[in-house]
């Protein structure tokens, strides 16, 4: 599959990214890198499901559910994250499944599912608002800082380690994409997408492959809230869960190409240095330009480049691609 | 005991009645969406930023111009009747041919544009329109003036809508390209004018919303968030394209909104539907007026 050249480049890439907070230290500039790295596995664990026509609005739901349980533990029983992280993945793929199950078993899909999941960010987003006894509400939530070990509380001062820890999660991302690429599930799905009833025809279990795929999806997407929250230490309602958020997933991963490991990636660098130069740009009066941005970056690259970015950059460089699917 | 029990009473009363009222103005948002998505097939996922873009309309024009609020109300509606055609001919237009799944994403480009253009034109304060309605007191119930127009107000726009769709040659062309697309443009119908006329249509249902919700709530470049979600879900119950459908599921859910918030907050009537819905799903997957396969 891998070329010897590309796993090379791969591996000089990495080494690379791995000695850069060693060499280069502007706390600003790693800053700006460990929000690239958390998006980018965001948008990654997205794209999980988004590339086999599971378009999902739901996903801000699963990440604020990663990043508010993770937080909530902590706060009020004193769990630490190292637990808290497990649960609020359990959580979130729980909530996946229930309202998984009934879409996929009847055939709910397109339109339908899409609003279904914009539904459940929707809602999501408004608990996390009604319970403000708890959460804070629409003011934001801040994990408490940590008096003992460090470690146990997953909470670290200097960037570099949050650098890391970053990078490994995007590796991990990476990695498991490029696993469910190879797998049998790959082909299965590719056919789903296609057509159902000739993918059933064929002894493709619809429902179990659409549920797997949707519940790994929704697991690494609160994995994503949950590191973003231990990084940020503060989250509101609107940054970790709601449509807001779900659109911003489906616009970086449109945007850099879904139908490659590295798409949501791209994505995720391109948005956020736009959202930072803007706010650079025009200081507070900011507000609201960058998503007025997005949205009409969104909206033109839906109608002239639905491969996105790095899709059609790649489909350039590579036109025999198609040809043989097996090199 | 008994006493507890009458005021009770009386209070559920008031919750199901309100919940009546609700219903109306969620219906001629259901009956919106539904329209576009009979007619075009296409699902405007920034619908409630449309209303949201009427309301501030409204807002301005009454506030800040001093005009009438019963001359603004035909001015919005056409605002947003031409937004919601020039949203079909600038977005939804080129992507006719697309996966449908590009376009419904397209809007959802729209929904941060007009988002964003809210926040930054009109800055993130809630405003509200400053008219206080009087309070109709029935017994020991009361009820908001504002509910009850805007629940007669809907059922008017409805009546209208449905006179147009059946009496009107336009309205029978649009009835019958929801049923087969391919054919009424081989019937020497121009499906792009009346794709078009749809889209206005649905436009013209979100400014009619827009001007009855402004009397209730206050407006600010977020409102479509807390009633958006609630329309998809009760087009999706309903079964998408399906008008009847639609307008008893969004009684249905306005009653558990109502009687949700009668016992705790009004986020946990929403949170109440959501599991209602779910529920639903199980039973009738394909929406409450579906016949079983």
């Amino acid at each position: 599959m891998m070329g010897q050249g590309r796993l090379a480049a791969w591996g000089i890439g990495l080494a690379a990214l791995v000695a850069l907070p060693f060499v280069y230290r502007d706390p600003y500039h790693l800053h700006i890198l460990v929000l690239i790295l958390i998006w980018s596995f965001a948008y990654t664990s997205w794209s999980m499901m988004g590339r086999f026509g599971l378009v999902s609005l739901g996903h801000g739901g699963f990440m604020g559910i990663g990043a508010y349980v993770t937080a909530l533990l902590w706060n009020h029983l004193g769990l630490s994250p190292w637990v808290g992280i497990p649960v609020s993945m359990a959580a979130a793929g729980a909530l996946a499944l229930i309202v998984g199950y009934p879409c996929f078993r009847f055939r709910i899909t397109g339109h339908y599912f899409v609003l279904v999941t914009l539904a459940l960010s929707g809602i999501v987003l408004q608990v996390i608002t009604a319970t403000r006894d708890y959460t804070g509400g629409s003011l934001g939530y801040t994990p408490n800082r940590a008096s003992g070990n460090r470690l146990l509380a997953l909470q670290f001062d200097d960037k570099t380690t949050w650098y890391l820890i970053a990078l490994a999660i995007w590796l991990f991302g990476i990695v498991v994409w490029h696993w469910v690429d190879r797998s049998m599930a790959r082909h299965a799905l590719e056919a789903i997408s296609e057509d159902e009833d000739a993918a059933a025809a064929a002894g493709v279990d619809v429902t179990a492959e659409k549920l797997k795929i949707t519940l790994l999806s929704a697991l690494m997407t609160a994995l994503a809230g949950a590191i973003y929250c231990q990084y940020q230490m503060f989250i509101t309602p609107d940054t970790v869960s709601g449509i807001a958020v779900s659109l911003q997933m489906v616009f970086a991963a449109i945007v850099g190409g879904l139908f490659v490991s590295l798409g949501p990636t791209v994505g995720a660098i391109i948005t956020i240095l736009l959202a930072e130069t803007l706010r650079i740009g025009f200081g507070t009066r900011a507000v609201g330009w960058d998503n007025l941005v997005y949205g009409v970056l969104l909206v033109l690259f839906i109608i002239f480049l639905p491969k996105g970015i790095l899709g059609s950059v790649l489909d350039r460089l590579k036109p025999q691609r198609k040809v043989s699917p097996n090199s | 005991m008994q006493a507890f029990l009458d005021v009770f009473d009386i209070y559920l009363l008031e919750a199901v009645i309100n919940g009546i009222l609700l219903g109306g103005v969620l219906a001629l948002l259901a009956l919106g969406l539904n329209l576009i998505f009979g007619v075009i097939d296409v699902t405007w996922i920034c619908y409630a930023e449309l209303v949201m873009i009427g309301m501030y309309a409204m807002y301005f024009m009454v506030q800040y111009y001093g005009v009438s609020y019963f001359i603004a109300a035909p001015f919005t509606i056409l605002l947003v009747a031409l937004l919601g055609a020039a949203l079909h001919y600038l977005v939804i237009a080129p992507l006719l041919t697309a996966p449908p799944i590009n376009q419904l994403l397209a809007t959802g480009g729209v929904l941060f544009v007009l988002q964003s253009f809210a926040t930054v034109a009109f800055g993130i304060d809630f405003r509200n329109l400053g008219i206080r309605l009087p309070v109709l007191a029935f017994g020991d119930m009361n009820f908001s003036y504002a509910r009850l127009l805007s629940f007669v107000a809907a059922l008017v726009g409805m009546v209208a809508v449905y006179l147009f769709m059946t009496r009107t040659f336009t309205g029978t062309a649009i009835r019958a390209i929801s049923q087969d697309r391919q054919i009424m443009a081989l019937m020497g119908v121009d499906t792009k004018r009346i794709y078009l006329i749809t889209s206005a249509l649905g436009g013209a249902l979100a400014g009619l919303a827009a001007c009855l919700l402004v009397l209730q709530y206050d407006v600010h470049p977020f409102v479509g968030l807390s009633f958006g979600p609630i329309t998809f879900l009760i087009c999706v119950l309903g079964g998408l394209g399906n008008f009847i459908g639609g307008f008893i599921a969004s009684f249905v859910f306005a009653e558990i909104i109502s009687l949700g918030g009668l016992f705790s907050d009004l986020e946990w009537g929403y949170v109440l539907a959501f599991a209602f819905f779910i529920v639903m799903m199980f039973i009738r997957p394909a929406g409450l007026l579906a016949r079983r396969r």
